[in-house]
């Protein structure tokens, strides 16, 4: 990318071109990242007030649509209070690792084959580390309130999501045994558009360790079920009570972006990413040399927001666990069963090098089975309660 | 070894979990309870002393304050305390009345006591369906009384309207709307296996605790003791009905854990929707109200009177000494008996654990400290 | 190195977006201070007791575990790399046999860490 964009501008140096490249990624990103947060914390409301047959927030704009505006204006302001005899150092500089850590990953998501901040040649692990420092600030946040409910909650994060990592590491192993690269771009070009070149259908050990991503990935975003660092019929608000204005609004900015980097990431590893089919691809490439990669950000934004839209409907749907109960899950199960995924696709690979097509045919099917009775189940439910909902004894 | 110390945390009185305002000091190790503290009376109105200064018919409006959650059942036993000491009784189409309002208000308060519960564990889009439904019995009562909150509709002697001409309809409509709300509301929560695991063995009061301690009421049942004053000491037009007392049995654990006596106001909902329909069915038309002098002056006496509320057991201890006014009125419910209970079985419980047991005793704050 | 460039300058221009933001709710939102708005909130009571407390050390055995496990991933990051090119090799067996050996160490241990019941939280023990 930018040899190509130094030949469009021979007249400047090549530093320069770099640094002016990495400026505009940097202020893209971050822009994308906010015009993903507050949209997508609207329309959780908007989801939730569905799942609870109520309206949700519809004032602000059409269908409510900018109220995230609004809510961002009245936390600007907000006072920025410091409870008196909170750690003042450390309570001012919590939020900023919580932030940090999320839009920091933003930098090797593949948006396309060549919209990528950095193609890092270790994005996986720069990716699981840059989420650690999450972790980080929640505990700071918590300790330095100088709040019993706080440090309950900052105590409860960190146990909660260095215990989820180690799942979460091992299940991306498995992404890393099957394309042989932590570039994320390598990754996704060692996939197909075809959902049987996936990875997540390349063997059933690779499903296993989807799944595990996808819990341990929820577990790490402090969503329900495993919100238990901010549960609020338990501790208050968790680590975020004593938090106001600016502040407390980036301890939720991180949640939704959270929201969007696991989708991201569940994509790419082992949903093929940007992958589209050749023919959509000749298709496009006779129109143009733009429309490709219009083509490869659509399909990247569908898988991901399958995700996203996903968890929002868990969040509203399940209770929440207790914490013995969140560490068993995670020790007990997670964690072996990551294991063995990663042990049975090292086996696989050497038994089928070339793959064995019926299985990954089968796994398709079953998941494609799943869908539909997810989608039956939905609809059902949906002819059922519309009938409830709407009941009026009195007109 | 390292040395950690226990925190000393006040849950209450403005928190999430207490349901209004009660404070639990609490003394925890981070997570694990090692003692917890009930700390009631932060809404204490001296009911009793009001009592003794308004006289027999101005208190009726205030027993809808002592639980405002089922204020029809203090109606009725305040209403069915005074009527035994003066020696009224109330005609029969009024029993009725009082009955179906009743058993309205018991299905009202177990939808949120169930709505709660699911909140409390995480779970809020339960809660939301609860209070939809809790409307639209609200919808029903004021088609009764006007009211929808503090009804004041149970009166000594009878009750204060006759029901309107489609009241019975409109009933009938809601019970089949809600029965099948019930079982979905079972399919949106009560099976979900995290809430089955919250629940299931945590805070297991055994039945001899549940004696001792005195619970009454669905808490009681919930430990397998078959005790309901509609059907052990009957009032009213109870005996002419036919319905089941369930009773906890050990559903996902052991018996009389949260999850049996989270089950048991489910399973009461059904039986109390039995119940109005009956009583629909039965109800004879005529006078609502007994002649009631303007002061009521009953003689030198002492009653006692008890009634099924949605939170057990509630009782009136009224002692007359022959004017207009009582010379003690001592109010007994069910929600302060089973505070005195958290103390015995919250230590070793999580602080999640503790949230869970508070809600499945169905706690309402102004019926501890009245 | 030069791929990290962007990296570096992300983290400047999120950490100036943080401060930016931050700065201007100051002025726009000018905190009032009263002592009652500075309290601690402890469900409106005082508060009778600090918080900073040595805490429970169940919390400190779960990050032992957390340093143990990670650490030892970590290791196993370049294995899973080259592992495909190895098998393409036709040495596929023997590294298997390799990873499987050291997770099958790190197993003994999830094992271990099971018996000693640091993940038994119940009843206080």
């Amino acid at each position: 990318m930018i040899q190509q964009l130094s030949l469009l501008f021979p007249m400047l140096p090549m530093w320069l071109v770099q640094a002016i490249w990495c400026g505009v990624v940097a202020v893209l990103l971050l822009t994308f990242f906010s015009l993903f947060a507050g949209p997508v914390s609207w329309l959780e409301r908007r989801i939730a007030g569905r799942i609870m047959s109520r309206i949700g927030p519809n004032r602000v704009g059409p269908q409510g649509i900018i109220q995230w505006l609004a809510d961002g204006v009245k936390n600007f302001l907000k006072e920025d209070l410091i409870p008196r005899d909170a750690d003042k150092i450390l309570f001012r500089f919590a939020p900023y690792p919580v932030f940090l850590g999320v839009t920091l990953t933003l930098v090797t998501l593949p948006f396309s084959s060549l919209l990528i901040g950095a193609d890092l040649n270790v994005g996986l692990l720069y990716i699981v580390g840059a989420w650690g420092l999450v972790v980080i600030g929640l505990i700071a946040a918590g300790w330095s309130s100088n709040n019993k409910w706080t440090l309950l909650g900052g105590m409860r994060s960190a146990a909660q999501m260095i215990s989820y990592e180690i799942p979460l590491v091992l299940s991306l192993l498995v992404v890393v045994l099957m394309s042989g690269s932590l570039s994320l771009q390598t990754i996704i070009s060692s996939q197909g558009a075809s959902p049987v070149e996936w990875f997540i259908f390349s063997n059933p050990f690779a499903f296993i360790a989807f799944v595990i991503f996808m819990i341990s990935a929820v577990a790490e975003g402090n969503r329900t079920p495993f919100d238990l660092p901010e549960a609020e019929s338990e501790l208050v608000a968790g680590y975020n009570t004593e938090y106001s204005g600016m502040r407390f609004l980036f301890f939720f900015f991180a949640e939704w972006g959270n929201l969007y980097v696991i989708g991201a990431l569940a994509a790419s590893l082992f949903l093929g990413g940007w992958q589209i089919p050749a023919g959509w691809r000749n298709f496009a490439s006779a129109q143009g040399p733009i429309l490709p990669h219009v083509f490869e950000v659509l399909m990247f934004q569908l898988k991901t927001w399958i995700w996203v839209l996903l968890i929002i409907q868990l969040r509203w749907t399940l209770p929440r666990l207790r914490v013995d109960q969140l560490m068993k899950v995670s020790w007990k199960y997670l964690t072996p069963f990551a294991f063995v995924s990663i042990v049975g696709t090292g086996l696989w690979m050497v038994v089928f090098p070339e793959g064995w097509l019926f299985m990954k045919y089968l796994l398709l099917f079953s998941m494609l089975a799943v869908i539909g009775y997810f989608v039956w189940r939905a609809i059902w439910q949906l002819r059922f309660t519309k009938s409830k909902a709407d009941f009026k004894l009195i007109v | 070894m390292i040395r950690t110390e226990e925190m000393t945390i006040s849950m209450g009185p403005q928190h999430p979990a207490t349901h209004g305002v009660l404070r639990f000091i609490v003394k925890t190790d981070g997570e694990v309870l090692h003692e917890v503290k009930p700390d009631v009376g932060y809404l204490h109105r001296s009911m009793e002393k009001i009592a003794e200064k308004v006289g027999y018919i101005s208190f009726q409006p205030y027993t809808d304050r002592i639980d405002y959650v089922c204020a029809m059942t203090c109606n009725h036993a305040y209403a069915m305390a005074v009527e035994k000491a003066a020696g009224i009784s109330a005609p029969e189409r009024a029993e009725y009345l009082r009955v179906i309002a009743s058993e309205l208000n018991r299905i009202s308060s177990h939808l949120i006591m169930a709505g709660v519960m699911a909140m409390d564990i995480g779970a809020f889009t339960p809660f939301i369906h609860a209070i939809r439904e809790r409307e639209t019995v609200n919808d029903l009562f004021e088609m009764l009384c006007g009211a929808r909150l503090t009804y004041n509709y149970v009166r000594i002697g009878g009750v204060s309207f006759d029901a309107p001409a489609n009241f019975k309809e409109k009933c009938v409509e809601f019970l089949n709307h809600f029965e099948p709300i019930i079982d979905e509301f079972n399919r949106l929560i009560s099976f979900n296996k995290i809430y089955v695991e919250r629940l299931a063995n945590v805070g297991v009061v055994s039945r001899e605790d549940a004696i001792a301690y005195n619970l009454v009421g669905p808490n009681l049942r919930g430990s397998g003791v078959r005790f309901d004053v509609r059907k052990d000491i009957p009032y009213s037009i109870y005996p002419k009905i036919d319905f089941n007392v369930p009773v906890g049995i050990g559903e996902a654990g052991k018996v009389g854990d949260c999850y049996d006596r989270y089950m048991i106001r489910i399973r009461e909902m059904k039986e109390s929707c039995k119940i109005v329909r009956q009583a629909l069915e039965q109800m004879p038309e005529g006078e609502i109200m007994a002649k009631v002098p303007r002061k009521i002056k009953p003689p030198v006496t002492e009653v006692y009177s008890r009634c099924e509320s949605a939170r057990g057991d509630m009782g009136f201890y009224l002692v007359s000494d022959g004017t207009d006014k009582p010379y003690r009125l001592k109010i007994r419910t069910g929600s302060f008996s089973a505070m005195s209970i958290v103390e015995k079985i919250a230590p070793g419980l999580m602080i999640a654990d503790l949230v869970a047991f508070i809600s499945s005793l169905d706690v309402v704050a102004p019926e501890v400290d009245r | 190195m030069l791929s990290y460039v962007p990296v570096l300058i992300l983290f400047i221009f999120a950490l100036l977006l943080g401060g930016a933001f931050v700065f201007l709710s100051y002025f726009l939102g000018r905190p009032k201070k009263t002592t009652t708005k500075l309290n601690p909130y402890e469900c409106g009571v005082e508060q009778a007791t600090l918080p900073r407390i040595p805490v429970n050390i169940k919390f400190f055995a779960v990050a032992l575990m957390f340093l143990l496990f990670d650490v030892e991933v970590a290791l196993l990051y370049p294995w899973a790399a080259y592992f495909k090119s190895m098998v393409s090799e036709g040495l596929g067996t023997f590294v298997l046999i390799e990873g499987l050996i050291f997770i099958g160490i790190l197993f003994v241990a999830l094992v271990y860490i099971f018996r000693t019941g640091i993940l038994h939280w119940e009843n206080g023990k």
